[in-house]
């Protein structure tokens, strides 16, 4: 675990000494709060709840983008600069320089999503959410940027270069959108099955809602599972290649 | 502590190390050499456990390198082409880091740190960040991360690649005090190098072994060429006819160029070398150059490298022509001598 906890405090370090870290979140949040301005609280009088779930839908939006943004430049970076060399000839497993990786981008999106939090507090100026209605909303926002984060890391480990690892992340988090529409054209359990698999409409939207359900949390914490895994094998088969 | 038997790897059609076999003993200070492309880098990064083979085996102190890779990188310090440094941090950060890396106590890593700052000369620099020295000075913050948890096996990939003169003679003073701490593998296309730090020398020519042994070895294996090389206006026909007049002389070569220059390669004693520009003035041809062939290690890299069993062979007196060219050497005065 101390291997983890080295090369995250790394990449946090890195992300504090250079701009992109900083450029990503002013952009989220500026970006995050417009949304909230021009579409949950600017489009006429609606209930304070609603104007929260339209806040926690947008956003939902900005995390994925974000996280796609801060997971691109993992690998990518370390193979340009000759630095990954330092990593696989060390006595580290495969398995911990993702999780520390993993690690770093997540404690940094968490940050971002929780310097938004001023927004939704915003709410309570004209209006009342019950903070358990937040609460839940970021948890829901923290396990979907950790699910899409962990895409992003496969993608950064398959790509050999930033472009190629943020274009495959959107494809692998277009696959899983694209669920969800997919489902509603398919009958019977195959459409179920399909339905199970939507990143956003069945796991996020009862989060957006306040509800906070084990099944949504088990398939974020399964694709984070899976993702991390395959990008572990990946970089272990990369020693053949 | 390092065996390598029957060794390939591919890089997907690419064969860069062909069925490579050899041996290194504990405390030895071996050399790579080759040209470009020759497969050092790859046997380098095979043995780091950074690559895996594509087939045959590779053991390092008894342990297999696809079986547990883990644990032979314990105990090896591996520093690539372009040393492995994170720009944006400070020296005394990277080590601290790159010893706890490689499983360091926070205690022991940070007195590692200092230590082998003091053995790298970088006591001076080490609050200043990476990516703000000069080259010489990240070689030398990498080769201070490829020690600084005590290795058995220091494995030094082109180690003087772009340094200056003076940073060569320091990094030369680097390496040699390192040896006797650790089994060194060193890897350059600088005969000098290998001369000057190894006791023992592969030379690797499309990835595979094209000779092995210490300098002494090669040089008594394929013999120090002792010879000239010659650019005359003429047919080839005419210069033979005139070297043919020295009985000192054997072993002619000759290729022409596009311009009709004449390109000869020939073994003869020093003290002939006069006979040789004498008679080929006299008979009217235009010599436009003439030197000494490449001599000694130098000799046998080159030859090698060009697919030569050895420097143009003491036999037979017999006169060859050519007009083949195989190759041009990274180094010394014999580069361009055929066309």
């Amino acid at each position: 675990m101390s291997h983890v906890w080295l090369i995250a405090r790394r990449e946090l370090g890195a992300y504090l000494r250079t701009p992109s870290g900083y450029l990503i979140a002013s952009a989220t949040l500026l970006v995050s709060g417009l949304l909230f301005n021009t579409r949950a609280v600017g489009q006429g009088e609606k209930l304070s709840s609603q104007v929260l779930q339209d806040f926690l839908r947008d956003a939902s939006g900005t995390t994925t983008v974000a996280a796609v943004l801060i997971a691109m430049r993992l690998f990518a970076e370390e193979r340009q600069s000759g630095t990954s060399t330092l990593l696989f000839t060390s006595p580290i497993r495969e398995s911990q320089i993702v999780l520390g990786k993993f690690l770093s981008a997540f404690v940094v999106l968490t940050l971002l999503t929780l310097l938004s939090l001023y927004l939704p507090a915003l709410i309570f100026v004209n209006g009342k959410v019950s903070v358990g209605h937040i609460a839940g909303g970021y948890l829901g926002l923290l396990l979907l940027g950790a699910a899409t984060l962990s895409l992003g890391v496969l993608g950064a480990v398959l790509g050999r270069n930033q472009l190629v690892a943020g274009v495959l992340s959107a494809l692998f988090i277009t696959v899983l959108f694209l669920s969800w529409p997919l489902s509603t054209v398919v009958e019977g359990n195959l459409g179920e099955l399909i339905a199970y698999f939507s990143l956003y409409e069945k796991h996020f939207f009862p989060f957006m809602r306040g509800l906070v359900q084990l099944s949504d949390v088990t398939y974020y914490v399964s694709i984070v599972y899976l993702a991390l895994l395959a990008a572990t094998r990946a970089l272990q088969s990369q020693r053949w290649q | 502590m390092i065996v390598v038997d029957n060794v390939s790897k591919y890089y997907g059609e690419h064969c860069a190390v062909d069925d490579l076999s050899f041996s290194i003993r504990e405390g030895e200070c071996v050399g790579f050499l080759g040209l470009n492309g020759a497969g050092k880098s790859t046997t380098l990064r095979l043995l780091s456990c950074l690559l895996l083979p594509t087939s045959g085996r590779i053991t390092v102190r008894g342990i297999d390198v696809v079986d547990n890779p883990h644990e032979i990188r314990r105990f090896v310090g591996y520093l690539p082409e372009r040393p492995p440094v994170y720009s944006d941090m400070t020296v005394a950060e990277y080590l601290d880091f790159t010893g706890r890396l490689r499983g360091l106590s926070a205690r022991d890593s940070e007195k590692r740190a200092s230590e082998v700052s003091d053995a790298c000369n970088l006591g001076k620099v080490a609050q200043a960040v990476i990516g703000t020295l000069s080259h010489g000075f990240q070689q030398r913050v990498g080769i201070a991360q490829a020690i600084i948890h005590k290795p058995a096996l220091l494995i030094l990939d082109e180690p003087i690649q772009g340094l200056d003169p003076v940073q060569i003679v320091d990094m030369r003073k680097l390496i040699a005090n390192l040896r006797g701490e650790h089994t060194i593998l060193l890897s350059t296309h600088i005969l000098s190098e290998i001369e000057q730090t190894c006791d023992r020398i592969l030379m690797l020519h499309k990835g595979r072994i094209a000779a092995e042994g210490t300098e002494a070895e090669l040089l008594t294996r394929y013999g120090a060429a002792k010879g000239l090389e010659l650019e005359v206006r003429g047919s080839q026909d005419a210069i033979t006819q005139a070297l043919a007049a020295v009985p000192e002389v054997s072993d002619v070569k000759i290729t022409v160029d596009d311009r009709g220059i004449a390109h000869v390669q020939l073994r003869v004693s020093e003290a002939a070398h006069e006979s040789v520009s004498r008679v080929l003035v006299h008979a009217g041809l235009g010599l436009l150059s003439m030197r000494p062939l490449a001599t000694g290690l130098e000799g046998v890299f080159v030859s090698l490298s060009r697919g030569q069993g050895a420097p143009v062979a003491p036999s037979s007196p017999a006169t060859a022509a050519t007009t083949d060219a195989s190759g041009s050497p990274a180094t010394g005065s014999t580069e361009d001598t055929t066309s």
